[in-house]
């Protein structure tokens, strides 16, 4: 295109919309404003369409009572205002159109069938129409709730990074071994929602029997999932295919000061080792990088621990000097690595029962997961990087 | 080959119809039932004999009617009217020991089978989830009729040791669930509010009757030694149990529990024992594959449908499912059912 046909187009276009600009304040009737039919000349100069009122045709009349209304000054109807006052209310269809929008908004254009649906499960819930496997293990309610409640703590709080997650097999029996540690077993639940989020699988944790001594705290471990730590158990699940959680540094490693962080504690007696050779599951050793720092342990208070049954009672730099805000763990960064597996089903059964096999396949497990925490250490760099 | 067949606590619940219906089953002779009272409904095929026991006479019985089978089945946590604690260890050890005494002094004794219970293993946070016949309690039960039971075992164990030549058979029974059975627990369902321990939510597991029947004939008839777990396949929750009733639950701290549970024993009122406490704080699970291969018995309910029988015989609660249901579908009605059109006058959520 030329420049001279631009120029001729940019000037078609700027004149073009400038005959229906209509001036402000007369909604494009000239002249309201003074009641009169007729407008003023300066209105009348104003709008260039309306020089003179529309005739009195039959045809047109509508048309041009629409512009410029009933003419006559006579005609005018006197204006009613009706009292809004508060007692006024809000109509019960009003009501009901604000939920179903509300309800359109949460749950998108399918929300009729998505709140049948939660309804259906409300009631299922209230009448005990669901079902929990042998060991108390709710799916339901694990993945609509506790899952749920997780995500935005392990997504945005503590930035979690998974490595190796193919690692993870998608079906049969695993024993998933990891470090323990950070004052309160938040390392376990995120795990937990690591291995949700990245295959789809319930992980099902091995917990100390104070665990299932606590009120609230035993009926949610075992409605997630969680078992005693056991090797009756342990070997049921794992015999049931099931991926099987296990934290063998126990309260030693959960309960350590923050100046022995990321060194493991011993692992038990190695009873996990003894459950998968039994079972012949793959053992995952899995290193997390970053519960240490949430709630730094600088103190204990061994003789109220004692008191009141527990392993320790933890004195962080915040906690009860802030009180339950000192709950509030640091956000500190993650990175939850699985690790290739370790099979045990060449051994049979008889090596279980071997001693010295089961230390050393300990010891190889411990030295997999500490080697991988100094790699992890030096990746993540800062503590609280992003 | 006739069989004679001696069963004890004859007038209970289990006892009395397991006796008639092995009665009519044709390889067995006779059938004498043996208990203190004589059963209220009837003794039907079952030859009843009215003795204690605790009593030598037993062993008399025993040896003139030529019974080559013991089924004890008189090891009970409440017998119907007495409810005393110490008449119960009283009736169930002294009476196990009594028996036993008796069944070895009778040469022609070929099998026991003695119903025992799942209270056998007690109930902790130690626990393993899942009992198999060969774990013991990690904490042994220190009161009650968990020891009882424990101690009846004991007793069974030595007897067995003492007469190899006789065939015992123990049947660890989970809590037995059905619309005619009058146990400490079906009693404590059938309180208009179920009390809880606030914070645990226990995994029971129940046996229908007609399985504890069954399981019972079974051992009687088929020459199984051992000792098995006999319950329905599954676990329910408390908490899920009591919503299948429709009731309301009142959650409280254990030693509150317990407390309530004297109180009720006090005023004589059945329902709640504060020996059940443990079980509705913990919970149990057995392990049913012994049943299933060695006894070769296989349960026709299993937990939650045992439960459903009896739930269906009760009657149901303020929060029953028909009347969710019936709330459900008003809600979706209210909600303008199918068509996304908003009525005007249903009124805002409920």
């Amino acid at each position: 295109m030329t420049a001279e046909e631009a120029a001729g187009d940019k000037a078609e276009r700027s004149a073009g919309p400038a005959e229906n600009v209509i001036p402000i304040g007369t909604r494009g009737r000239p002249g309201r404003g003074t009641n009169n039919a007729r407008p003023s000349s300066s209105a009348r100069m104003l709008a260039p369409g309306a020089r003179k009122p529309a005739p009195a045709d039959a045809d047109d009349a509508e048309a041009a009572d629409v512009l410029t209304g009933p003419g006559s000054k006579a005609e005018r109807p006197p204006v009613h205002t009706e009292p809004h006052g508060p007692h006024g209310g809000i109509p019960a269809g009003d009501w009901l159109a604000a939920v179903v929008n509300g309800a359109r908004e949460i749950f998108g254009d399918q929300w009729e069938q998505r709140l049948a649906e939660l309804l259906a499960f409300a009631r299922r819930r209230i009448t005990g129409d669901y079902t929990v496997d042998d060991f108390g293990f709710d799916a339901e309610v694990t993945e609509r709730f506790l899952l749920a409640a997780l995500r935005p703590i392990k997504d945005k709080w503590f930035r979690v990074e998974v490595r190796g997650a193919e690692n993870i097999p998608t079906d049969g029996g695993a024993l998933v071994v990891s470090n323990h540690s950070g004052t309160i077993p938040v390392d376990g639940l995120m795990t937990l929602a690591s291995i949700h989020d990245t295959t789809g699988r319930f992980l099902r944790p091995l917990g100390a029997d104070l665990v299932f001594k606590l009120p609230v705290v035993s009926e949610l471990a075992r409605r997630s999932g969680a078992t005693l730590a056991c090797n009756e158990d342990a070997e049921r699940m794992l015999r049931g295919g099931e991926l099987v959680g296990v934290w063998p540094e126990g309260f030693k490693g959960i309960g350590k000061p923050y100046s022995e962080r990321y060194k493991l504690q011993r692992f038990g007696r190695g009873g996990f080792v003894s459950a998968a050779i039994r079972t012949g599951v793959p053992i995952i050793p899995t290193s997390v990088v970053g519960a240490e720092e949430i709630y730094p342990l600088v103190g204990n208070v061994p003789a109220l621990a004692r008191l009141m049954g527990v392993p320790y009672i933890p004195i962080t730099p915040l906690f009860p000097l802030l009180g339950p805000l000192g709950l509030v763990p640091l956000p500190s960064k993650w990175i939850i690595e699985f690790g290739e597996p370790i099979r045990t089903d060449d051994y049979d059964e008889a090596a279980a029962d071997d001693p010295m096999l089961v230390f050393n396949l300990t010891d190889q497990v411990r030295e997999t997961i500490q080697q991988k925490l100094y790699t992890l250490l030096i990746d993540r760099g800062p503590v609280f990087s992003a | 080959m006739g069989r004679v067949v001696l069963v004890t606590g004859a007038a209970g619940d289990l006892g009395r119809r397991f006796a008639r219906r092995l009665a009519e089953h044709p390889d067995i002779d006779r059938v004498i039932g043996v208990d203190v009272t004589p059963p209220r409904l009837g003794t039907g095929g079952m030859q009843f004999v009215r003795a204690d026991i605790r009593n030598p006479v037993i062993a008399k019985v025993i040896v003139r009617e030529h019974v080559d089978t013991v089924v004890h089945t008189a090891v009970a946590a409440v017998a119907p009217g007495r409810n005393r604690p110490g008449q119960m260890k009283e009736l169930n050890v002294i009476g196990t020991m009594q028996l036993l005494a008796a069944c070895q002094q009778a040469p022609e004794l070929q099998r026991l089978v003695v119903r025992s219970s799942t209270a056998v293993y007690g109930a902790s946070n130690r626990n393993p989830s899942m009992f198999t016949e060969e774990m013991t309690a990690k904490r042994l039960p220190s009161h009650g009729f968990p020891k009882d039971v424990a101690e009846v075992e004991s007793y069974v164990r030595g007897f067995a040791r003492r007469r190899p030549d006789v065939h015992v058979t123990t049947l660890r029974m989970a809590n037995m669930m059905g619309p005619l059975i009058d146990s400490t627990l079906t009693n404590y369902f059938k309180l208009p509010v179920i009390p809880t321990v606030l914070g645990f939510d226990p995994r029971m597991q129940f046996v229908h009757e007609h399985d504890a029947h069954g399981a019972l004939e079974r051992a009687t008839l088929a020459d199984v030694p051992g000792t098995f777990n006999i319950a329905g396949d599954g676990v329910l929750m408390l908490s899920q149990a009591v919503r299948r009733l429709g009731k309301p639950t009142a959650p409280m701290p254990a030693v509150a529990l317990g407390a309530l549970g004297s109180a009720f024993r006090q005023a004589r009122v059945a329902g709640l024992y504060s020996e059940q406490v443990p079980l509705l704080t913990f919970g149990r699970g057995v392990d049913t594959t012994q049943m299933r291969q060695v006894l070769g018995y296989e349960p026709v309910y299993t937990t939650a449908q045992a439960f459903a029988e009896f739930a269906a015989a009760q009657r149901s609660g303020p929060f029953a499912a028909d009347r969710v249901r019936a709330v459900e579908s008003a809600l979706l009605e209210a909600f303008g059912g199918r068509g996304g059109r908003v009525p005007a006058v249903t009124g805002g959520e409920g």
